[in-house]
């Protein structure tokens, strides 16, 4: 019996490919269609964000940190400033810690939002979800700009703080938003959650099982979409997330659906945080006198934060300057992407992009 | 949007019109073939430009219908309501450099675009437009019409593959392998959907398919146009079987290589597809030019077609895209079903009209007749898709609760 | 039942397309095409006696050669271009331009020829930014002691030349002072608005009041 020559076939996907989410960079070979191999090639975006902050100063780190993950740049201001205010033991105002919370969580819900709505551009929804999605994370981005004056390189966070309190104007803003918010999450999930196509191409795609996950470190939505009720929230509570009561979203069995429908689910538990500490902040000072150039006691520590994509973590040494020693960053997005051979090998074409999508990296930091 | 002069002037009127000037100017009877070869040669001049404006109208519609559903505006700078956007769009690919990527076989890149092209636009030379019982209704009255379409789309299939495999670049030749394959099995479907059609009408000739629609065949028999219009929208690649471009996988499909005037052909084709894909349902389904008698027929035509082309620009906008194995198990194991078992019912349900002496003398049913298949087939189609729906559905999508992995030793709550 | 989450899907893209609020909020920057109704909008008028009386107006607008300049509302808070700098309050410490992480602020100073015993200040030589490289992170307005620099909330600045980016001394004395209200509660709390057009000179900017002289005698007598 014969059969016909067939050879695989090798395919550079990206760094320029509408669906890499930046400039991410898959040399897959398939056979047909089906993947048989996949190497990811990093660092079109690399800025050395850890080289330069070691020529500047604890305060302008800020400002780097925002370019890290820039659809989240509040969760990466916080994850920056804890780590500065452990190292040189900086306390932070309650009504600081409540307003970094607040726009943590808007930032959460952003990044989420664009996280779905892409995820379903690559199902090739010809950007209707997506532009849905991003009408309302428009509203928080001006939400954003009340605060801080800017919209996505935000810079709001300063160690012992935040820079200044939020205007009249926001909070009004803000009660309007979380009123409205789950009619529009309910919106979103019967035109994407119910619909046949999405559950045909998502469920039982790209599984992660659990014990993978853990082995293979990643954190945040995908690892709890594999079951695993993880979350640095609630296992190490900062700010002041043990005084508000929410739910860990977790998923089934770690497919794309499941990492879909866990961040969904998230964005409710974020506005049932937004609206208690809404009710539980009160006057006060929101920033605490630092000097104008930090010296933290030589020593080195880390600490992270539960940001949109994972565990998002800053270890940091001093030699007791005014810049730091050393920066490392723990980039949630890099590290969810080591199982990534694992989840593609035998899908297809299609399973790639959105299992890819699925994971919600943003090449900034990746490549940091 | 429609052609609307198209209607009123044809062929033999033409080819007449130019015998009596050649008679007129003295040349003999000889020269009769030349009436003929000018009266085609405007003809395809009218339908080539028509079709040409109304796709390019079709593309501003387009893209301001999806910006409204996406809550955008769309187009809306060039000329009022944007509607010299396509023009401007034209003028910028016919100035842009005309690339050949070095390894390409050139003839076969070259040629792909015409190839796509010239079959859809071969479609409208048999589509009805007007109301005109007599045979001079419309370009050409070809006796197997229906067969013509057929026939002539199945080209398509060529010409994408042409496309991809001339052009020498991965994402083209996966874009056009997925494209031939599917053209193919779509074209199954698509068949048994006419193939119902050509039962209840008794002829292939477009004019009497309409003709016989005393009861539009979207009403007699609706599962047969559910597999029709399922079939030629894979056929024409739209979502959700636009796997053929792909464009968040496969950067643009068959034509990532294409650029300039080429590009321009084979976005022409690619836009054309719907319009002339609403002209053959109109025809084969919603009763052709047949309306009430306060419009003239064309504009009814006009108008059944812009519902459809309506309808599948929301159906666009709204749903995702099948991956590619889903799409061909969809064309064979649900389309290729429901089409054979629409035939079948429809044969029976002939074969008693004809027993019990419902049909008219051309052979086609009787009015009373059909609105007796309408109700049974409607039933029929109904429970057909309930059985069908909780037969694929229930089983497969029911996602248990949650239970947490033990893996997690958070310390929190019971859990 | 299964299917039905598609035409679920459907009725959500129509309820959007035709329900006006779930409309986008569209900004059509930086004009939109007007209609007649917008333009008797602006002159005051109801429409139809506007049609009445600017037939040709009217008919330009239905065509599409009207525009009206549109613009996104932004918040005083914006932190954009065109700082506003006061000569005035600037001391040419340079705080600023150590603060910013870039080091795109270039200061030189000299004597200005009065007597600096007196509290006269440095005179400002130069005082470069580049915007063309500057992020609008604010971190010199905030390193400002004295408040003389605040940034201002304009973005549109496109030039053909990098080195055209540069504000100089020269244009920023010479700007129109609008600062943001950024890092500024005191300019909020005056209802001061860039936005809106307000402006604030230099005596209007500072953090603390201005001691009166009744305060200065009671400062200086008690000591
Ligand atoms: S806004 Fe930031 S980057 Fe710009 S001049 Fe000021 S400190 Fe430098
Ligand atoms: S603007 Fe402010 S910080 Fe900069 S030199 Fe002047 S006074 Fe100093």
């Amino acid at each position: 019996m014969s059969t016909i020559r067939t050879e695989p076939v090798t395919i550079n996907l990206g760094p320029q490919h509408p669906s890499t989410h930046g400039v991410f960079r898959l040399r897959v070979t398939f056979d047909g269609e089906e993947i048989i191999d996949v190497e990811p090639v990093f660092g079109y975006l690399h800025r050395g964000t850890e080289k330069l902050a070691e020529s500047r100063n604890y305060v302008q780190i800020v400002t780097l940190t925002d370019r890290m993950d820039y659809v989240a740049s509040m969760s990466n201001n916080l994850a920056y400033v804890r780590t500065v205010e452990k190292l040189a033991d900086i306390d932070v105002p309650e009504r600081a810690q409540y307003i970094r919370v607040i726009s943590v969580e808007l930032q959460r819900i952003a990044s989420h939002l664009m996280a779905t709505g892409f995820l379903l551009n690559d199902l090739g929804a010809l950007a209707t979800p997506l532009v849905y999605c991003f009408r309302e994370r428009e509203r928080i981005l001006d939400l954003f700009e009340m605060l801080c004056g800017a919209r996505i390189t935000l810079s709001y966070m300063r160690p012992g703080g935040v820079f200044q309190d939020a205007p009249a104007d926001f909070w009004n803003s803000l009660n309007v938003l979380i009123s409205d918010f789950p009619n529009y999450l309910d919106e979103l999930e019967s035109l994407i959650t119910t619909n046949e196509i999405v559950l045909a191409r998502t469920i039982g795609v790209g599984l992660l099982s659990d014990t993978q996950a853990v082995d293979s470190g990643v954190s945040g939505p995908v690892l709890r979409a594999a079951s695993v009720k993880w979350d640095l929230r609630k296992a190490n509570p900062y700010e002041i997330y043990d005084r508000v009561n929410f739910d860990i979203p977790i998923g089934n069995s770690g497919d794309t659906y499941d990492r879909y429908y866990v961040r969904l689910q998230e964005m409710r538990e974020s506005i049932k945080i937004i609206s208690q500490c809404i009710e539980q902040i009160e006057p006060g000072p929101v920033r605490t006198e630092t000097p104008f150039f930090i010296r933290p006691p030589v020593g080195e520590t880390y600490s992270s934060v539960e940001g949109p994509k994972g565990e998002l973590g800053f270890y940091m040494v001093s030699d007791g300057g005014i810049s730091p020693y050393r920066c490392k960053v723990r980039a949630p997005s890099f590290i969810n992407l080591t199982p990534l051979k694992d989840m593609l090998t035998g899908w297809k074409m299609g399973d790639l992009i959105i299992i890819l999508g699925s994971i919600d990296i943003v090449l900034g930091e990746v490549d940091r | 949007m429609t052609p609307t002069p198209a209607f009123f002037i044809s062929f033999y009127t033409l080819r007449d019109l130019f015998d009596n000037l050649i008679q007129s100017l003295g040349f003999g009877a000889s020269f009769g073939w030349m009436a003929g070869l000018l009266a085609g040669i405007s003809i395809s001049f009218l339908i080539i430009n028509v079709m040409v404006m109304s796709t390019a109208f079709y593309t501003w519609f387009e893209r301001r219908m999806i910006g409204r559903f996406q809550v955008r505006r769309g187009p809306n700078r060039n000329g009022p309501f944007g509607i010299l956007q396509p023009f401007a769009d034209v003028l910028k690919l016919i100035m842009k450099e005309d690339t050949i990527p070095d390894a390409a076989d050139k003839p076969v890149f070259t040629l792909a675009p015409i190839a796509l092209l010239a079959p859809t636009l071969m479609i409208m030379i048999v589509i009805p437009f007007g109301t005109y019982a007599s045979d001079q209704a419309f370009l050409s009255n070809l006796n197997i019409g229906i067969l013509f379409i057929v026939g002539v789309t199945s080209v398509n299939s060529i010409a994408i593959f042409m496309a991809g495999w001339g052009s020498r670049n991965k994402y083209a030749i996966l874009g056009s392998m997925r494209g031939a394959a599917m053209l193919i099995s779509y074209e199954i479907p698509m068949a048994l959907g006419i193939t119902s059609v050509l039962l209840l009408s008794g002829s292939l000739a477009m004019t009497q398919i309409v003709q016989s629609q005393s009861i539009w065949f979207i009403l007699v028999m609706p599962m047969g146009f559910f597999v029709f219009m399922a079939a030629s929208t894979a056929e024409m690649s739209r979502t959700p079987f636009d796997q053929i471009e792909a464009e968040s996988e496969l950067g643009s499909g068959y034509n990532t290589e294409y650029s300039g005037i080429k590009f321009a052909v084979l976005f022409l084709a690619e836009f054309m597809a719907p319009i002339v894909t609403a002209a053959v349902v109109t025809t084969l389904f919603l009763g052709g030019s047949q309306g009430f008698d306060f419009l003239p027929g064309g504009i009814w035509f006009a108008i059944k077609m812009f519902v459809l082309i309506f309808l599948l620009l929301w159906v666009r906008s709204t749903w995702p895209r099948l991956r590619i194995d889903q799409i061909m198990g969809f064309a064979w194991k649900i389309l290729f079903g429901l089409g054979l078992f629409n035939i079948f019912l429809v044969a029976v349900e002939f074969m008693v009209a004809v027993e019990l002496g419902h049909t008219k003398d051309d052979g086609s049913l009787t009015t009373e007749y059909m609105l007796i298949m309408a109700a049974v087939n409607w039933m029929v189609t109904i429970i057909a898709f309930v059985i069908l729906a909780n037969f694929v559905g229930k089983k497969k999508y029911h996602r248990p609760e949650p239970t947490a992995s033990p893996l997690a030793n958070m310390g929190i709550g019971g859990d | 039942m299964y299917g039905l989450g598609l035409f679920k899907g459907l009725g959500i893209t129509m309820k959007n397309l035709v329900s006006p609020s779930r409309q986008f909020n569209i900004v059509q920057y930086p004009n939109r095409r007007a209609s007649p109704f917008d333009l008797a909008k602006v002159d005051n008028q109801n429409p139809i006696s506007f049609i009445a009386t600017h037939p040709i107006k009217t008919l330009r607008s239905l065509i599409g050669l009207e525009t009206l300049v549109d613009r996104m509302p932004q918040h005083a808070n914006f932190r954009g271009e065109e700082f506003a700098w006061y000569d005035r309050r600037c001391t040419g410490c340079a705080s600023c331009a150590k603060y910013c992480p870039l080091g795109i602020i270039k200061i030189v100073t000299g004597t200005s020829g009065v007597n600096q015993q007196e509290g006269q200040s440095y005179d400002i030589d130069v005082f470069d930014i580049d915007i063309g490289r500057c992020m609008f992170c604010g971190l010199c307005v905030e390193a400002c002691p004295y408040d003389a620099l605040h940034m201002g909330s304009g973005f549109e600045e496109g030039k053909y030349r990098r080195s055209d980016l540069v504000i100089n001394v020269d244009q920023l004395k010479a700007a129109e002072k609008k600062p943001s209200t950024w890092f500024r509660p005191q300019l909020t709390d005056r209802g001061h608005d860039p936005i809106k057009g307000s402006t604030a000179d230099w005596d209007q900017v500072g953090r603390h009041e201005k001691p009166s002289l009744e305060d200065q005698g009671e400062r200086w007598a008690k000591r």
